[in-house]
Protein backbone atom coordinates (compact mmCIF):
# COMPACT_ATOMS: atom_id res chain seq x y z
CA UNK A 1 0.00 0.00 0.00
CA UNK A 2 1.75 2.98 -1.30
CA UNK A 3 1.18 6.61 0.26
CA UNK A 4 -1.41 7.82 -2.62
CA UNK A 5 -3.39 4.77 -1.60
CA UNK A 6 -3.69 6.13 2.15
CA UNK A 7 -4.44 9.95 0.75
CA UNK A 8 -6.54 8.65 -1.70
CA UNK A 9 -8.56 7.44 1.24
CA UNK A 10 -8.81 9.44 3.75
CA UNK A 11 -9.56 11.99 1.29
CA UNK A 12 -12.30 9.70 0.47
CA UNK A 13 -13.30 9.27 3.66
CA UNK A 14 -13.69 12.81 4.83
CA UNK A 15 -15.52 13.35 1.48
CA UNK A 16 -18.18 11.16 2.31
CA UNK A 17 -18.82 11.41 6.08
CA UNK A 18 -19.18 15.45 5.55
CA UNK A 19 -21.55 14.95 2.46
CA UNK A 20 -23.44 12.12 5.20
CA UNK A 21 -23.50 14.15 8.08
CA UNK A 22 -24.12 17.86 6.60
CA UNK A 23 -26.58 16.76 3.65
CA UNK A 24 -28.03 13.54 3.70
CA UNK A 25 -28.70 13.42 7.00
CA UNK A 26 -31.74 15.59 6.50
CA UNK A 27 -32.90 13.78 3.32
CA UNK A 28 -36.00 11.68 3.75
CA UNK A 29 -38.59 10.19 1.72
CA UNK A 30 -41.80 10.50 3.83
CA UNK A 31 -39.65 9.72 6.59
CA UNK A 32 -39.17 6.08 4.91
CA UNK A 33 -36.72 6.22 3.48
CA UNK A 34 -32.85 7.99 4.32
CA UNK A 35 -29.53 7.16 2.62
CA UNK A 36 -26.39 6.09 4.13
CA UNK A 37 -23.56 6.41 1.56
CA UNK A 38 -20.79 6.90 3.92
CA UNK A 39 -20.62 2.92 3.47
CA UNK A 40 -18.95 3.35 0.35
CA UNK A 41 -15.60 4.39 2.18
CA UNK A 42 -15.64 0.57 3.35
CA UNK A 43 -16.45 -1.07 0.65
CA UNK A 44 -13.88 0.26 -1.87
CA UNK A 45 -11.00 0.01 0.63
CA UNK A 46 -8.01 -1.72 -0.96
CA UNK A 47 -7.75 -5.81 -1.65
CA UNK A 48 -4.50 -6.16 0.64
CA UNK A 49 -6.03 -4.41 3.73
CA UNK A 50 -5.18 -6.29 6.77
CA UNK A 51 -8.35 -7.54 8.89
CA UNK A 52 -7.83 -6.11 11.79
CA UNK A 53 -6.78 -2.71 10.41
CA UNK A 54 -10.15 -3.48 8.34
CA UNK A 55 -12.58 -3.77 11.37
CA UNK A 56 -10.60 -0.90 13.13
CA UNK A 57 -11.65 1.43 10.13
CA UNK A 58 -15.21 -0.12 10.38
CA UNK A 59 -15.37 0.48 14.12
CA UNK A 60 -14.46 4.67 13.86
CA UNK A 61 -15.79 5.32 10.52
CA UNK A 62 -19.36 3.98 12.68
CA UNK A 63 -18.00 5.59 16.13
CA UNK A 64 -17.77 9.15 14.01
CA UNK A 65 -21.12 8.55 12.65
CA UNK A 66 -22.88 8.13 15.96
CA UNK A 67 -20.97 11.14 17.53
CA UNK A 68 -23.12 13.41 14.53
CA UNK A 69 -26.84 11.20 15.22
CA UNK A 70 -26.67 10.98 18.43
CA UNK A 71 -26.82 7.21 18.05
CA UNK A 72 -24.30 5.63 19.90
CA UNK A 73 -23.30 2.31 19.35
CA UNK A 74 -26.02 2.21 16.29
CA UNK A 75 -24.00 2.69 13.24
CA UNK A 76 -20.73 1.26 14.76
CA UNK A 77 -22.41 -2.61 15.18
CA UNK A 78 -23.49 -1.95 11.21
CA UNK A 79 -20.23 -0.75 9.79
CA UNK A 80 -18.45 -4.07 11.76
CA UNK A 81 -20.82 -6.18 10.54
CA UNK A 82 -20.37 -4.77 7.21
CA UNK A 83 -16.72 -5.31 7.21
CA UNK A 84 -17.49 -9.35 8.06
CA UNK A 85 -19.39 -9.44 4.73
CA UNK A 86 -17.39 -7.46 2.74
CA UNK A 87 -14.17 -10.14 3.92
CA UNK A 88 -16.30 -13.05 3.27
CA UNK A 89 -17.85 -11.97 -0.30
CA UNK A 90 -14.31 -11.12 -1.42
CA UNK A 91 -12.72 -14.75 -0.24
CA UNK A 92 -16.08 -16.45 -1.75
CA UNK A 93 -16.17 -15.05 -4.68
CA UNK A 94 -12.48 -15.27 -5.21
CA UNK A 95 -9.03 -16.77 -4.60
CA UNK A 96 -7.03 -14.52 -2.94
CA UNK A 97 -4.07 -14.52 -4.81
CA UNK A 98 -5.60 -13.96 -8.18
CA UNK A 99 -6.75 -10.27 -7.95
CA UNK A 100 -4.83 -8.15 -9.69
CA UNK A 101 -6.73 -5.18 -8.77
CA UNK A 102 -6.29 -2.51 -6.39
CA UNK A 103 -10.01 -1.97 -5.08
CA UNK A 104 -13.11 -3.61 -5.25
CA UNK A 105 -14.83 -0.32 -7.72
CA UNK A 106 -17.17 -0.60 -10.10
CA UNK A 107 -14.35 0.52 -12.82
CA UNK A 108 -12.36 -2.50 -11.52
CA UNK A 109 -14.55 -5.10 -10.81
CA UNK A 110 -17.36 -4.59 -13.42
CA UNK A 111 -20.95 -3.74 -13.09
CA UNK A 112 -22.34 -7.57 -12.29
CA UNK A 113 -20.02 -8.65 -9.52
CA UNK A 114 -20.54 -4.76 -7.69
CA UNK A 115 -23.79 -4.80 -7.98
CA UNK A 116 -24.20 -7.91 -6.23
CA UNK A 117 -21.30 -7.12 -3.79
CA UNK A 118 -23.09 -3.74 -2.90
CA UNK A 119 -26.72 -4.93 -2.31
CA UNK A 120 -25.23 -7.46 0.32
CA UNK A 121 -23.56 -5.12 2.52
CA UNK A 122 -26.24 -2.86 1.91
CA UNK A 123 -28.92 -4.23 3.55
CA UNK A 124 -26.70 -5.92 6.09
CA UNK A 125 -25.96 -2.78 7.15
CA UNK A 126 -29.01 -0.97 6.93
CA UNK A 127 -31.10 -4.00 8.57
CA UNK A 128 -28.79 -3.71 11.65
CA UNK A 129 -29.28 0.12 11.61
CA UNK A 130 -32.78 0.13 11.51
CA UNK A 131 -33.36 -2.88 13.97
CA UNK A 132 -30.94 -1.54 16.67
CA UNK A 133 -32.66 1.65 16.52
CA UNK A 134 -35.62 0.50 16.75
CA UNK A 135 -34.54 -1.76 19.93
CA UNK A 136 -37.65 -4.12 19.47
CA UNK A 137 -39.17 -6.61 17.34
CA UNK A 138 -42.54 -5.20 17.39
CA UNK A 139 -43.52 -3.51 14.09
CA UNK A 140 -40.94 -5.45 13.05
CA UNK A 141 -42.51 -5.42 9.37
CA UNK A 142 -42.88 -1.93 9.32
CA UNK A 143 -38.79 -1.94 10.99
CA UNK A 144 -37.90 -3.60 7.89
CA UNK A 145 -39.77 -1.73 5.06
CA UNK A 146 -38.00 1.16 6.43
CA UNK A 147 -34.40 -0.54 6.20
CA UNK A 148 -35.17 -2.31 2.60
CA UNK A 149 -36.49 0.95 1.32
CA UNK A 150 -33.14 3.20 2.67
CA UNK A 151 -31.16 0.14 1.09
CA UNK A 152 -32.79 0.86 -2.18
CA UNK A 153 -32.29 4.59 -2.08
CA UNK A 154 -28.61 4.06 -0.84
CA UNK A 155 -27.82 1.65 -3.75
CA UNK A 156 -29.07 4.17 -5.96
CA UNK A 157 -26.62 7.12 -4.90
CA UNK A 158 -23.44 4.25 -3.99
CA UNK A 159 -24.19 3.22 -8.02
CA UNK A 160 -24.26 6.92 -9.03
CA UNK A 161 -20.71 7.61 -7.48
CA UNK A 162 -19.49 5.07 -8.37
CA UNK A 163 -20.14 5.46 -11.93
CA UNK A 164 -19.55 9.28 -11.59
CA UNK A 165 -15.88 8.43 -10.06
CA UNK A 166 -14.70 5.25 -10.81
CA UNK A 167 -15.65 4.56 -13.74
CA UNK A 168 -12.07 4.83 -15.82
CA UNK A 169 -11.98 1.41 -17.00
CA UNK A 170 -15.00 0.45 -18.01
CA UNK A 171 -14.97 -1.77 -21.49
CA UNK B 1 -1.59 -24.34 21.28
CA UNK B 2 -0.12 -24.46 17.67
CA UNK B 3 -3.78 -25.77 16.30
CA UNK B 4 -5.73 -23.18 18.49
CA UNK B 5 -3.12 -20.25 17.34
CA UNK B 6 -3.64 -21.37 13.33
CA UNK B 7 -7.43 -21.43 13.69
CA UNK B 8 -7.83 -18.15 15.32
CA UNK B 9 -5.65 -16.67 12.62
CA UNK B 10 -7.73 -18.48 9.73
CA UNK B 11 -10.70 -17.57 10.99
CA UNK B 12 -9.55 -14.12 12.24
CA UNK B 13 -12.26 -12.24 10.48
CA UNK B 14 -14.83 -13.75 11.98
CA UNK B 15 -13.34 -12.88 15.71
CA UNK B 16 -12.76 -9.59 15.07
CA UNK B 17 -15.85 -9.51 13.78
CA UNK B 18 -16.88 -10.63 17.59
CA UNK B 19 -15.47 -8.45 19.46
CA UNK B 20 -16.09 -4.86 18.18
CA UNK B 21 -19.94 -6.05 16.86
CA UNK B 22 -19.95 -6.94 20.83
CA UNK B 23 -18.50 -3.05 21.84
CA UNK B 24 -20.98 -1.90 19.32
CA UNK B 25 -23.88 -3.31 21.31
CA UNK B 26 -22.90 -2.92 24.71
CA UNK B 27 -22.40 0.82 23.41
CA UNK B 28 -26.18 0.95 22.32
CA UNK B 29 -27.57 -0.54 25.54
CA UNK B 30 -25.67 2.04 27.59
CA UNK B 31 -27.04 4.57 25.48
CA UNK B 32 -30.63 3.18 25.48
CA UNK B 33 -30.17 2.92 29.45
CA UNK B 34 -30.28 6.97 30.08
CA UNK B 35 -27.26 6.36 32.56
CA UNK B 36 -24.87 7.47 29.86
CA UNK B 37 -21.65 8.71 30.97
CA UNK B 38 -19.55 8.61 27.80
CA UNK B 39 -20.36 11.87 25.88
CA UNK B 40 -19.98 10.81 22.58
CA UNK B 41 -22.99 12.80 21.07
CA UNK B 42 -23.48 16.18 19.86
CA UNK B 43 -22.94 18.04 22.94
CA UNK B 44 -19.47 17.32 22.65
CA UNK B 45 -17.36 20.43 22.13
CA UNK B 46 -16.16 19.36 18.36
CA UNK B 47 -19.60 17.85 17.18
CA UNK B 48 -21.14 20.88 18.61
CA UNK B 49 -18.62 23.58 17.08
CA UNK B 50 -19.31 21.55 13.83
CA UNK B 51 -22.87 21.87 13.81
CA UNK B 52 -23.24 25.14 14.93
CA UNK B 53 -20.78 26.89 11.81
CA UNK B 54 -22.74 25.13 9.25
CA UNK B 55 -26.11 26.60 11.14
CA UNK B 56 -25.05 29.97 10.63
CA UNK B 57 -25.86 29.82 6.92
CA UNK B 58 -29.07 27.91 7.77
CA UNK B 59 -29.89 30.83 9.76
CA UNK B 60 -29.18 33.31 7.58
CA UNK B 61 -31.60 31.71 4.82
CA UNK B 62 -34.32 30.98 6.80
CA UNK B 63 -34.10 34.71 8.51
CA UNK B 64 -37.70 35.98 6.95
CA UNK B 65 -39.55 32.94 8.38
CA UNK B 66 -38.26 33.84 11.68
CA UNK B 67 -38.99 37.04 11.41
CA UNK B 68 -42.79 36.31 10.58
CA UNK B 69 -42.88 34.29 13.49
CA UNK B 70 -41.26 37.04 16.07
CA UNK B 71 -43.69 39.50 14.42
CA UNK B 72 -46.79 37.42 15.35
CA UNK B 73 -45.60 36.64 18.66
CA UNK B 74 -44.96 40.69 19.72
CA UNK B 75 -48.30 40.74 18.15
CA UNK B 76 -49.86 38.87 20.62
CA UNK B 77 -47.76 39.61 23.91
CA UNK B 78 -48.86 43.43 22.82
CA UNK B 79 -52.43 41.99 23.30
CA UNK B 80 -51.77 40.68 26.26
CA UNK B 81 -50.30 43.12 27.76
CA UNK B 82 -53.23 45.78 26.63
CA UNK B 83 -55.15 43.57 28.11
CA UNK B 84 -53.55 44.09 31.77
CA UNK B 85 -53.30 47.42 31.24
CA UNK B 86 -57.69 47.78 31.38
CA UNK B 87 -57.40 45.94 35.00
CA UNK B 88 -60.13 48.25 37.31
CA UNK B 89 -58.02 49.64 39.73
CA UNK B 90 -60.82 51.18 41.70
CA UNK B 91 -62.29 48.05 43.14
CA UNK B 92 -60.14 46.46 44.57
CA UNK B 93 -56.80 47.11 46.06
CA UNK B 94 -54.57 43.68 46.42
CA UNK B 95 -50.33 43.98 46.83
CA UNK B 96 -48.90 41.19 44.84
CA UNK B 97 -45.36 40.43 45.51
CA UNK B 98 -44.50 39.65 41.57
CA UNK B 99 -41.26 38.05 42.93
CA UNK B 100 -43.56 34.85 44.24
CA UNK B 101 -45.75 35.29 41.37
CA UNK B 102 -43.80 34.47 38.71
CA UNK B 103 -43.49 30.54 38.78
CA UNK B 104 -41.75 30.13 35.18
CA UNK B 105 -39.62 32.30 33.10
CA UNK B 106 -37.94 31.71 29.86
CA UNK B 107 -35.10 31.73 28.03
CA UNK B 108 -34.58 31.48 24.38
CA UNK B 109 -31.71 29.08 22.83
CA UNK B 110 -30.78 28.58 19.17
CA UNK B 111 -31.24 25.13 17.19
CA UNK B 112 -27.76 24.69 16.16
CA UNK B 113 -28.62 20.88 15.26
CA UNK B 114 -32.31 19.29 15.08
CA UNK B 115 -33.11 15.56 13.45
CA UNK B 116 -36.83 14.48 12.71
CA UNK B 117 -35.62 11.13 10.14
CA UNK B 118 -35.14 9.28 13.07
CA UNK B 119 -36.92 7.31 15.47
CA UNK B 120 -35.86 8.93 18.25
CA UNK B 121 -34.75 12.20 17.62
CA UNK B 122 -32.60 14.69 19.62
CA UNK B 123 -32.25 18.49 19.30
CA UNK B 124 -28.75 20.36 20.18
CA UNK B 125 -29.63 23.70 21.19
CA UNK B 126 -26.51 26.18 22.09
CA UNK B 127 -26.97 26.88 26.01
CA UNK B 128 -25.75 24.80 28.36
CA UNK B 129 -25.30 24.90 32.81
CA UNK B 130 -23.17 28.11 32.38
CA UNK B 131 -26.65 29.52 31.26
CA UNK B 132 -28.19 27.85 33.90
CA UNK B 133 -29.87 25.13 31.77
CA UNK B 134 -30.16 22.18 34.00
CA UNK B 135 -31.31 18.70 33.08
CA UNK B 136 -35.12 17.51 32.93
CA UNK B 137 -36.29 21.41 31.61
CA UNK B 138 -39.25 21.83 29.57
CA UNK B 139 -38.67 23.45 26.22
CA UNK B 140 -41.23 24.95 24.43
CA UNK B 141 -41.37 26.28 20.65
CA UNK B 142 -41.34 30.27 20.33
CA UNK B 143 -44.84 31.14 18.97
CA UNK B 144 -46.92 28.26 19.71
CA UNK B 145 -46.08 24.22 20.81
CA UNK B 146 -44.49 22.13 23.12
CA UNK B 147 -40.97 20.55 21.99
CA UNK B 148 -39.40 18.20 24.88
CA UNK B 149 -37.54 17.96 27.64
CA UNK B 150 -33.31 18.89 28.47
CA UNK B 151 -31.47 15.40 28.26
CA UNK B 152 -27.69 16.19 28.67
CA UNK B 153 -26.20 19.24 29.56
CA UNK B 154 -22.50 20.07 28.94
CA UNK B 155 -20.96 23.04 29.77
CA UNK B 156 -22.47 25.70 26.66
CA UNK B 157 -24.96 22.67 24.72
CA UNK B 158 -27.24 20.95 25.70
CA UNK B 159 -29.51 18.26 24.12
CA UNK B 160 -33.32 17.95 24.19
CA UNK B 161 -35.20 15.01 23.98
CA UNK B 162 -38.04 15.82 21.39
CA UNK B 163 -41.35 15.08 21.03
CA UNK B 164 -40.41 13.19 18.37
CA UNK B 165 -38.50 10.27 20.48
CA UNK B 166 -40.31 7.09 21.69
CA UNK B 167 -38.81 7.55 24.98
CA UNK B 168 -41.04 11.34 25.54
CA UNK B 169 -44.55 11.70 27.08
CA UNK B 170 -45.29 15.09 28.14
CA UNK B 171 -49.11 15.89 30.57
CA UNK B 172 -51.46 17.21 28.22
CA UNK B 173 -55.45 17.95 28.57
CA UNK B 174 -58.52 19.05 26.26
CA UNK B 175 -58.77 22.62 26.57
CA UNK B 176 -62.52 22.62 28.15
CA UNK B 177 -61.56 19.54 30.60
CA UNK B 178 -59.11 19.02 33.42
CA UNK B 179 -58.44 15.26 32.37
CA UNK B 180 -55.33 14.69 32.18
CA UNK B 181 -53.30 12.39 29.38
CA UNK B 182 -49.75 11.75 28.18
CA UNK B 183 -48.56 13.05 24.54
CA UNK B 184 -46.61 10.71 22.71
CA UNK B 185 -45.19 9.76 19.37
CA UNK B 186 -44.01 6.87 17.65
CA UNK B 187 -45.45 3.16 18.46
CA UNK B 188 -46.23 2.66 14.50
CA UNK B 189 -46.74 6.58 13.85
CA UNK B 190 -43.41 8.30 12.58
CA UNK B 191 -45.27 11.44 10.42
CA UNK B 192 -44.09 14.58 12.06
CA UNK B 193 -47.17 16.21 12.17
CA UNK B 194 -49.28 13.76 14.41
CA UNK B 195 -49.00 12.82 17.98
CA UNK B 196 -51.23 10.55 19.91
CA UNK B 197 -52.78 11.63 22.97
CA UNK B 198 -53.70 8.27 25.54
CA UNK B 199 -54.68 7.76 28.85
CA UNK B 200 -57.75 10.04 29.30
CA UNK B 201 -60.86 8.40 30.29
CA UNK B 202 -63.33 7.44 28.08
CA UNK B 203 -66.66 9.22 29.97
CA UNK B 204 -65.34 12.40 28.35
CA UNK B 205 -66.81 13.99 25.44
CA UNK B 206 -63.47 14.68 23.17
CA UNK B 207 -64.53 15.31 19.68
CA UNK B 208 -63.02 15.88 16.16
CA UNK B 209 -61.36 19.80 15.94
CA UNK B 210 -61.02 20.23 20.02
CA UNK B 211 -57.88 21.90 21.31
CA UNK B 212 -55.03 20.00 23.23
CA UNK B 213 -53.14 22.16 25.80
CA UNK B 214 -50.48 20.96 28.47
CA UNK B 215 -51.69 20.51 31.51
CA UNK B 216 -49.54 22.12 33.75
CA UNK B 217 -47.98 18.65 35.55
CA UNK B 218 -44.35 18.03 34.36
CA UNK B 219 -42.21 21.02 33.65
CA UNK B 220 -44.55 22.54 31.37
CA UNK B 221 -47.08 25.88 32.29
CA UNK B 222 -50.33 24.92 32.19
CA UNK B 223 -52.29 26.32 28.82
CA UNK B 224 -49.75 25.86 26.17
CA UNK B 225 -51.08 25.07 22.85
CA UNK B 226 -50.12 21.70 21.78
CA UNK B 227 -52.55 20.54 18.85
CA UNK B 228 -55.89 19.79 17.62
CA UNK B 229 -57.31 16.32 17.51
CA UNK B 230 -57.64 14.75 14.19
CA UNK B 231 -59.06 11.59 15.30
CA UNK B 232 -61.30 9.60 17.76
CA UNK B 233 -62.44 6.91 16.88
CA UNK B 234 -59.21 4.93 17.70
CA UNK B 235 -60.99 2.35 19.89
CA UNK B 236 -58.47 0.74 22.82
CA UNK B 237 -61.23 -1.47 23.75
CA UNK B 238 -60.55 -0.53 27.65
CA UNK B 239 -61.77 2.49 29.61
CA UNK B 240 -59.20 4.92 28.03
CA UNK B 241 -59.84 6.71 25.08
CA UNK B 242 -56.72 6.77 22.52
CA UNK B 243 -56.67 10.35 20.34
CA UNK B 244 -54.76 11.21 17.35
CA UNK B 245 -53.49 14.97 16.83
CA UNK B 246 -52.30 17.29 14.50
CA UNK B 247 -49.10 19.37 16.40
CA UNK B 248 -49.50 22.84 15.31
CA UNK B 249 -45.57 23.62 15.72
CA UNK B 250 -43.61 22.16 12.43
CA UNK B 251 -40.75 20.10 13.79
CA UNK B 252 -38.60 20.42 10.11
CA UNK B 253 -37.91 24.24 10.76
CA UNK B 254 -37.05 24.83 14.45
CA UNK B 255 -34.60 28.06 14.59
CA UNK B 256 -35.17 28.62 18.43
CA UNK B 257 -36.83 27.47 21.06
CA UNK B 258 -37.39 28.50 24.89
CA UNK B 259 -36.03 26.99 27.89
CA UNK B 260 -38.79 27.28 30.88
CA UNK B 261 -37.27 27.54 34.14
CA UNK B 262 -39.54 26.69 36.83
CA UNK B 263 -38.64 28.15 40.26
CA UNK B 264 -40.92 25.07 42.20
CA UNK B 265 -38.67 22.34 40.48
CA UNK B 266 -37.10 21.43 44.22
CA UNK B 267 -39.80 22.12 46.05
CA UNK B 268 -42.26 20.01 43.91
CA UNK B 269 -39.82 17.21 43.58
CA UNK B 270 -38.93 17.31 47.67
CA UNK B 271 -42.74 16.79 47.94
CA UNK B 272 -43.43 14.66 45.44
CA UNK B 273 -40.24 12.20 46.60
CA UNK B 274 -41.88 12.56 50.19
CA UNK B 275 -45.21 11.11 49.10
CA UNK B 276 -43.37 8.15 46.80
CA UNK B 277 -41.64 7.08 50.49
CA UNK B 278 -45.61 6.81 51.99
CA UNK B 279 -46.77 4.57 49.95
Amino acid sequence: MNSRTIFINIFRWIILLFVQIFLLRNLAYYNLSTPFVYILFLMVLPFGIPNILLFLLAFGTGLTLDAFYDTLGVHTSACVALALVRVLFISVSFNRDAIDEPEPSLGNMGFKWFSVYAILCIIVHHLVVFFLEAFKLDEAGYTLGRALLSAVFSLFVILLVEFIFHNRKAN
Amino acid sequence: MRNLWIFLSRYNAFFFFIVFFAIGIILTVRNNAYQRSVTLNSTNAVVGSAYERLNVLKRYLNLGQVNDSLAQENAKLKTTLLQLQNVDTTSTVVVKDSLNQQQYTLFSAKVIKNSITLRNNVITINKGSLQGVTQGMAVVSPSVGVVGFVMDVSENLATVRSLLNSGTSISVSPKKYNAFGSLVWGDGNFDITKAYVKEIPNHYKVNKGDTIVTSGAGGFPKGILVGKVSRTELSTGDSFMSLEISLFNDFSNLQYVYLVKNRMTQEQNALETLTKDEQ
